[in-house]
């Protein structure tokens, strides 16, 4: 017994069924709270990205996440798009606020990203962001280096070029997608 | 078997200045350089790793006994994997913002050096009071080892002193022409070079005391 594989490995077996059990009642017990939590975040963030929206519910279009914005009354003031790409460093996650109709960006919010502190981390910044607020979903965005001089110019962040373009192509790669796909 | 190694008073004294594992045994550097930009992240990165070497400290010692020479590096890992992964499950349910922040440098903790030193150095080989001190000693070390670095690099990086929990401002905003935050304090270069600094200033003041 003291040489077989149970003998020298018994403490291991039940070591790992312990632990096993004890994170199952972890993750059953905090998982509702920690889908909550990024639920919360997102939810808090449309009454900001579209005008007029007081919440939201959540509604599947094709395999994109979107949120369908709400104003007091329950009518449909706008779209809120849950969109991914990769950035400079890593995943950069974006929430994208249109109109109902989807042909005007309201506005933009940064969910998650890890770009570079100081420089691509302003990504996140309003300075950043409000500059998508009003613009045409037709045609595609692009990133310039000086003021925009035309609606779908869109000033890039300076010495960060990599993330403003991610952003903007992850903005139009996510709305292009969601104009085609058919509304439930 | 207690009896063995230094007394429990020794190992808590040990961890905070003589060993301390950031300046002394050059441990955990991952977290110590990843998080130390703000005061928050250090606290909550060290207060994750007290919990978790606490608890895989008190766990080993208590299963010291029935530890197989060749299996303990397994039993080790999987009881410190195990408790990090409630350490991160607890900040993502309770600390939403700062478990968005660390990200990835939770998780990490698993490969921690500190916590897996403490379990062969100490835990399984000593009884559970020189193991508990021990993990609070280390736990207390490895605190001001990385509140010490996050500490310059926010005054200097940011310009504030926990700057988003009290919102403590230590250089004023108002005079640009005189002060501008140095970027690169919040940027991996900014870690290394305090690390650095703050090392040498800890060698040289132990080298003049030895004096």
């Amino acid at each position: 017994m003291k040489n077989s594989y149970i003998g020298q490995a018994w403490l291991v077996v039940v070591l790992s069924l312990c632990f096993g059990a004890a994170l199952a009642a972890v993750q059953t017990t905090l998982q509702p709270r920690i889908e909550q939590n990024k639920l919360a975040d997102t939810i808090g963030q449309i009454p900001k990205l579209v005008p007029g929206a007081a919440g939201g519910e959540l509604q599947r279009v094709g395999d994109q996440v979107a949120y369908r914005a709400m104003d007091a009354s329950g009518q449909q003031v706008g779209w809120v798009l849950a969109a991914a790409g990769q950035g400079f460093a890593d995943r950069i996650e974006l929430l994208i606020g249109m109109d109902a109709a989807a042909a005007r960006i309201t506005g933009l919010y940064v969910l998650d990203q890890k770009e570079t502190p100081g420089l691509g981390n302003k990504i996140v910044d309003d300075a950043f962001c409000a500059k998508f607020q009003g613009r045409a979903t037709e045609p595609v965005l692009v990133v310039t280096k000086h003021a925009p001089q035309a609606d779908r110019e869109i000033e890039g962040i300076t010495g960060a070029t990599i993330s403003s373009e991610s952003v903007v192509g992850i903005v139009n790669a996510a709305v292009a997608k969601f104009r085609e796909a058919p509304k439930p | 078997m207690s009896q063995d190694g230094p007394t429990p008073l020794e190992r808590f004294i040990n961890g905070i200045l003589p060993e301390n594992p950031v300046y002394r045994q050059i441990l955990g550097m991952c977290p110590t350089l990843a998080v130390t930009n703000s005061m928050e992240g250090a606290l909550t990165m060290a207060g994750a790793v007290a919990f978790v070497l606490i608890c895989s400290n008190v766990l080993i010692s208590l299963i010291r006994g029935l530890l197989k020479p060749h299996l303990r590096i397994l039993v080790f890992t999987l009881t410190i994997a195990t408790f990090v992964t409630i350490a991160d499950r607890v900040l993502a349910a309770y600390m939403y913002e700062m478990s968005k922040q660390l990200g990835p440098y939770v998780p990490l903790i698993i490969v921690n050096c500190i916590i897996i030193c403490r379990c062969e150095v100490c835990a399984s080989k000593q009884g559970l009071r020189a193991a508990l001190t021990d993990a609070v000693g280390q736990a207390l070390g490895f605190t001001l080892g990385l509140a010490s670095i996050a500490t310059v690099r926010e005054i200097l990086g940011s310009g504030t002193w926990f700057g988003r929990w009290l919102g403590w401002r230590v250089i004023p905003e108002a005079a640009p022409q005189h002060w501008s935050p140095w970027v690169v304090m919040v940027l991996p270069p900014g870690a290394f070079i305090t690390l650095g600094l703050l090392m040498g200033a800890v060698n040289w003041f132990a080298a003049r005391k030895a004096k």
